[in-house]
């Protein structure tokens, strides 16, 4: 038997406990979606890069689009990437603006070789993959969200009124990457509750904004375009709500690697999940 | 808590099935492969048969703006001012020699002036024009109705496609075996949206945006709407021409339907 420091509560040694955290549905429709998130963000940004810069209203603003990257031929034929923001440009050479293509050679491009699909410039295959994980994507989640609201899932991400109060105290939790043990690391806390009821929202408002991008769809459902102020604006939204999920998965993975990579990594692909032990 | 179930072997067998959805990625196979195309089309297919479904009930409009929406400036796109001697011919006469030739299967094959396109039943629209690259424009357009044109020369039973000829070619250097041509089917043909457009912005059309004539299908993607016509054709299938892909960018990979 392990060696009990005078100060810890005296406690026995338990079997760890071991229970199934996500069903098999959750856990594919997690993988499901991760995998076209990253397809639909890389052909997107393929497509995005056929018109790089972001417009607000019904039609384009050619001369001055509030987000825009570019590229300047210098005196000696060199090119330097620009990236322009409410009127503020930045050099982004090598990243956005002008970067190797896939031959290595400097040229024109919204977003890097490496983050788009294809790497080299071709707008119709970026298109084709597109469209064709965001069926994907649309199907899974209609499955995602018909098991959360049939199977009564939903409360597991609504937020309770004491859920509410206990917002700054969870915030200084994670500051200090405590992360709760017992039963109490099987509930979502209030963060986790609002970040994936949040994604949840995202991923709705991203293939809305991106079916009004449509002009059949707009035919069909002329209260789409409203909605989001014009096609350009839902242009914008998409875009937005696409970064919003970059910086989603960006926190989520740094949080999995934190809260125990392994058992995070097997509960959400065989479902098992130990359960951390109460308190030290 | 309710989820905190024991670990269940059928639960792991259910993730394991699923994962059979994974090679569907592609991601290590070559990105063009005709397998890889293959998949990729079927969304294509399912896209339009959606889309398709979605519009039929209705014969759903475009939306229309008021004038305050036309844009200041509407961007010249594909050729601007194509280069062959025949097209600059026309041009020089101010179009007074051009004619458009209907033909292919139709009851009765026309030639018809720009005078002869006013005198048909038109229509005028404010719409917006998406382009395949993102972008948006307003402007007006007003052309002579495409279904007031086939109902004169009398559709046969067999055409399917229209499909229009252009004058441009967007090969560098310019080919004129490989013109800019653009189909579409029956349904966006007899749409009363769809019209051969010879002003715009209250204006006669200007060559940057396909003097004399443009098509107008409003509830598509601008690369369908063809600029210079010269020619239209019924037709009862597009594989013979070209490529077979239905359109100059199609032969290049876009889609057919342009949808979205």
């Amino acid at each position: 038997m392990a060696s009990i420091s005078s100060t810890s509560p005296a406690r026995t040694v338990a079997v760890p406990r071991v229970v199934v955290r996500h069903s098999g549905l959750v856990r594919v429709c997690h993988w499901v979606n991760a995998l076209c998130f990253f397809m639909l963000l890389m052909s997107g940004l393929q497509i995005f890069n056929a018109r790089p810069g972001l417009s607000w209203g019904q039609a384009t603003q050619f001369k001055n689009p509030f987000f825009s990257f570019s590229a300047r031929q210098n005196d000696d034929g060199s090119l330097t990437g620009v990236t322009t923001l409410f009127g503020r440009s930045f050099d982004t050479t090598g990243v956005f603006g002008a970067s190797p293509g896939p031959d290595g050679e400097m040229e024109e491009r919204g977003f890097p070789a490496w983050a788009t699909l294809p790497a080299e410039q071709d707008l119709a295959m970026g298109r084709r993959w597109h469209f064709f994980f965001a069926w994907l994507l649309v199907l899974n989640g209609l499955v995602y969200v018909g098991n959360l609201l049939i199977g009564r899932h939903l409360r597991d991400l609504l937020p309770t009124r004491s859920d509410l109060k206990a917002i700054p105290r969870t915030v200084l939790d994670h500051a200090r990457l405590r992360f709760p043990r017992g039963d109490a690391a099987l509930r979502y806390n209030v963060l986790q509750k609002l970040a994936y009821l949040s994604v949840v929202i995202a991923f709705a408002v991203l293939v809305l904004a991106g079916l009004t991008m449509s002009p059949a769809i707009d035919s069909a459902f002329p209260w789409l375009v409203p909605l989001f102020h014009g096609r350009q604006s839902a242009r914008t939204v998409h875009f937005v709500m696409a970064s919003y999920l970059v910086a989603f998965v960006a926190v989520h993975i740094v949080m999995v690697l934190l809260s125990g990579v392994f058992n995070n990594m097997r509960s959400m692909i065989t479902g098992r999940y130990r359960i951390p032990e109460e308190a030290r | 808590m309710s989820r905190a179930l024991l670990m269940s072997r059928r639960s792991l067998l259910r993730g394991l099935a699923a994962g059979g959805l994974l090679p569907l990625s592609g991601c290590s196979l070559d990105s063009r492969s005709p397998a890889v195309m293959n998949v990729l089309d079927r969304a294509e297919a399912l896209t339009e048969a959606a889309q398709r479904a979605l519009l039929a009930p209705r014969r759903a409009l475009a939306r229309e703006y008021p004038p305050g929406a036309i844009t200041p400036y509407f961007k010249p796109n594909g050729s601007t001012d194509p280069e062959n001697p025949g097209y600059v011919a026309l041009r020089r006469s101010g179009f007074a020699d051009w004619m458009l030739e209907v033909g292919g299967l139709v009851e009765h094959p026309m030639k018809l002036s720009l005078a002869d396109l006013r005198a048909l039943p038109s229509r005028s629209q404010i719409t917006r024009h998406d382009c395949v690259e993102g972008w948006s424009c307003i402007g007006q357009w007003k052309g002579a109705k495409l279904s007031a044109l086939l109902a004169a020369a009398g559709l046969k039973p067999q055409a399917r496609f229209i499909a229009f000829f252009c004058a441009d070619s967007l090969d560098d250097p310019p080919n004129d075996n490989d013109r800019y041509y653009e189909t579409i089917d029956l349904i966006d043909a007899l749409h009363p949206q769809t019209i051969l457009a010879y002003e715009m912005n209250y204006a006669p059309l200007k060559v940057e945006h396909g003097a004399p004539l443009r098509l107008r299908v409003e509830r598509q993607l601008g690369y369908k709407m063809a600029k210079y016509v010269m020619r239209i054709e019924a037709i009862d299938s597009f594989a013979g021409l070209h490529d077979g892909r239905g359109g100059y960018w199609e032969d290049r990979g876009y889609e057919w339907y342009a949808g979205i």
